[in-house]
């Protein structure tokens, strides 16, 4: 590549190699930019409790003090266990309705499918205070849930199974869509030679389109995982009770208070990012193209 | 063989028919019951003692838009969520197509600065407000960050900044809308015209001269409701949000002209290069064209992010700060601690509306495209 530059350019060497040192260094310091909130997350909350003030506040803790993390673990592993009792089922039941219906929008066309399609995806897009105060209304009039304390039956609204209904119904639209453009890719002569076997509907499912569907279901999974793990507006409105809420609500309650000090906060946001942090290093490749789906089509 | 195929067909159908009743309820029959709500006067009290809510018909709407109670406090989030809207999408772009081009270089370690790039993407908005919040600190945070290398510290309040610029009075803002669509009807007038399209040239003329008429004769000044002068701006506070909002989404920009320039072949800016291109040329004629489809659905991507912000405001004002609140936060506080729930459906369908004016004609096009290919 670098042999075709042209000849005519004899000073192109240098001038070359001083624009590869400047894209170089504006690459550092852009990274140095965008990391500046991890920095200022780590000094913060590995300080003590008297190391925290406005005046020492970029420099580097004087000795390494995990109480901050301490506290930040008392104050919020509760809630840290509710989003993963939230997280874990509602994206293992989305994965699979979205893996089934995008099977069905990719290799079972039907009249119709093209009006249906759009009208769920919209779905997707719809800001969800429109659809809050009916959803509360809803949710509180299903009661379905037996406390066996008091042998009482109560309503979704409130419980973490009424949020995990919640994710699943509107996770419909972005799982549906991810793997109908996944199956699109599966060539249709895989489930007709399938099909003149004998194999239905099911069994082309189960023998044909799930053994390569893994790749569908981390997209998926990560992506779900990662949006119901961050997702704020449901929490805060559906879960009233302070010791049933995820991890997020429980982060913005002690960000609000002025009891909570800075190195608790910081400790506590480190806390609340890791799991999908960890996701997101070790499986960036799946979670971009999650990404790329919800703004890019096919 | 055609008959199981079309059993099959039938099994697809029910297979999926869950979805599309959760959808249709969930969705759809909730966004009813919300238009429906928005013109009653539903409120905790009525909820409470079982009354049943009467039917007001627009009463609400005109409400958030010409009532003087709480200093017209929707109107603030109209024109807060607007500006924050354009500086937002400015910047992701800006930061997104520039670190997608420093990347597009054969980097060495380019998967590292990719992922420092990207990782805000992975964070709630809730984090990231709680850590912004700490940087964003008056007195020390990123102010004092100059005073790392001798300079005098910065001084700006952030999203507790009370200063407001482009100011201008509620009251005039039909005028001021009239003028800025002037503006762009004359400007495509002119486009339309330099590019030998003279019907259509002729016909957005006579839309200006219409526009100007009509700003003549004062009339764009007749549909405003409001009695009383109302100062509204663009709250500096705004740019606190627009900082941390840009630093978690600006990678997602990123990811999308980067998957947009490894799809341009090195060919093609090869020919443009031995056509005598400069390397800035073969971006502007060669690969800024290209990209043009991406950046407008990253427009509409963070358009309808921004529309609905909420998270990110919530922690940072906790929707005790005039200056950054939002439609989306106006809606939960007066719905859930002011207890108006008709109001706050008003406001839901406000927003639903703002974005379907985005979303519907993005759906409708990418879909279309999609049949015909």
């Amino acid at each position: 590549m670098a042999a075709q530059t042209l000849p005519s350019r004899s000073s192109s060497g240098t001038t070359r190699k001083i624009g590869r040192i400047v894209i170089y260094a504006l690459l550092v310091i852009l990274s140095l930019v965008f990391l500046i909130p991890v920095y200022m997350v780590l000094v913060t909350s590995f300080k003590s409790l008297g190391e925290v003030n406005l005046a020492t506040m970029w420099q580097l803790p004087s000795s390494l003090d995990f109480s901050s993390f301490g506290e930040a673990l008392n104050e919020l592993s509760p809630n840290f266990a509710n989003s993963l009792v939230l997280v874990v089922p509602a994206t293992v039941i989305s994965a699979v309705i979205g893996s089934l219906n995008g099977y069905v929008l990719a290799k079972w066309r039907f009249p119709g499918a093209n009006i249906i399609f759009p009208l769920m995806l919209f779905g997707m897009f719809i800001p969800y205070q429109a659809i809050l105060i009916p959803l509360v209304q809803f949710l509180s009039q299903i009661k379905i849930i037996f406390n066996p304390a008091n042998g009482q039956w109560t309503s979704l609204y409130g419980s973490i199974w009424g949020l995990i209904l919640v994710h699943v119904v509107y996770g419909i639209p972005i799982t549906t869509l991810i793997f109908r453009n996944y199956y699109a890719e599966v060539p249709n002569e895989m489930i007709e030679a399938g099909a003149i076997d004998g194999a239905g509907f099911w069994r082309l499912y189960w023998d044909v389109v799930l053994p390569i569907s893994l790749p569908g279901f981390v997209v998926v999974i990560i992506w779900q995982f990662t949006q119901i793990w961050n997702e704020f507006l449901f929490a805060v409105t559906l879960i009233v009770n302070p010791a049933s809420q995820p991890i997020t609500v429980a982060l913005q309650n002690i960000s609000g208070s002025q009891i909570v000090a800075w190195n608790v906060q910081m400790a506590g946001a480190f806390l609340a990012a890791l799991p999908t942090l960890l996701v997101y290093i070790l499986l960036g490749r799946y979670f971009i193209r999650g990404l790329l789906a919800g703004s890019i089509k096919g | 063989m055609t008959e199981r195929f079309s059993r099959d067909r039938i099994i697809g159908i029910l297979v999926l028919l869950p979805s599309i009743i959760l959808v249709g309820i969930f969705v759809y029959g909730f966004i009813v019951t919300t238009i429906y709500i928005s013109m009653t006067d539903s409120n905790t009290v009525q909820q409470l003692s079982g009354t049943q809510p009467n039917f007001i018909g627009f009463q609400n709407y005109t409400t958030l838009f010409t009532a003087t109670v709480d200093a017209g406090r929707f109107r603030t989030d109209l024109v807060n969520n607007v500006f924050f809207t354009i500086l937002f999408i400015i910047a992701c772009l800006v930061i997104g197509i520039g670190l997608a081009i420093l990347l597009d270089q054969k980097i060495k370690g380019e998967s590292l600065f990719r992922t420092i790039f990207l990782f805000p993407m992975a964070l709630s908005f809730v984090v990231t407000g709680v850590v912004w919040r700490w940087l964003f600190n008056p007195t020390s945070g990123l102010n004092a960050l100059p005073t790392a290398v001798g300079l005098p510290a910065f001084q700006f309040d952030w999203f507790i900044s009370q200063d407001q610029w482009l100011k201008f009075n509620w009251q005039s803002l039909p005028t001021i809308i009239a003028i800025i669509l002037l503006g762009v009807v004359i400007f495509f007038a002119l486009y339309f015209w330099s590019h030998k399209r003279s019907q259509l040239a002729a016909f957005v003329t006579g839309i200006a001269i219409l526009l100007l008429a009509s700003l003549a004769l004062d009339i764009p000044s007749r549909f405003n409701g409001l009695r009383n002068p109302e100062a509204k701006g663009f709250n500096l506070a705004l740019l606190a949000v627009v900082v941390a909002a840009a630093w978690q989404m600006s990678g997602y920009t990123m990811a999308m002209y980067l998957a947009g320039l490894r799809g341009i072949s090195d060919d093609l800016r090869e020919a443009a290069r031995v056509d005598g291109a400069t390397e800035f040329g073969v971006y502007r004629y060669v690969v800024f064209p290209l990209l043009q489809p991406i950046t407008l659905s990253a427009i509409i991507i963070l358009g309808h992010i921004s529309l609905k912000i909420f998270d990110l405001v919530f922690v940072m004002g906790g929707g005790n700060n005039i200056q950054i609140d939002m439609p989306g936060i106006n809606m939960f506080f007066t719905t859930y601690r002011g207890g108006q729930t008709a109001i706050g459906a008003a406001i839901a369908v406000i927003m639903l509306l703002m974005v379907a004016v985005v979303i519907v004609p993005y759906l409708w096009s990418s879909l279309r495209s999609e049949v015909q290919h």
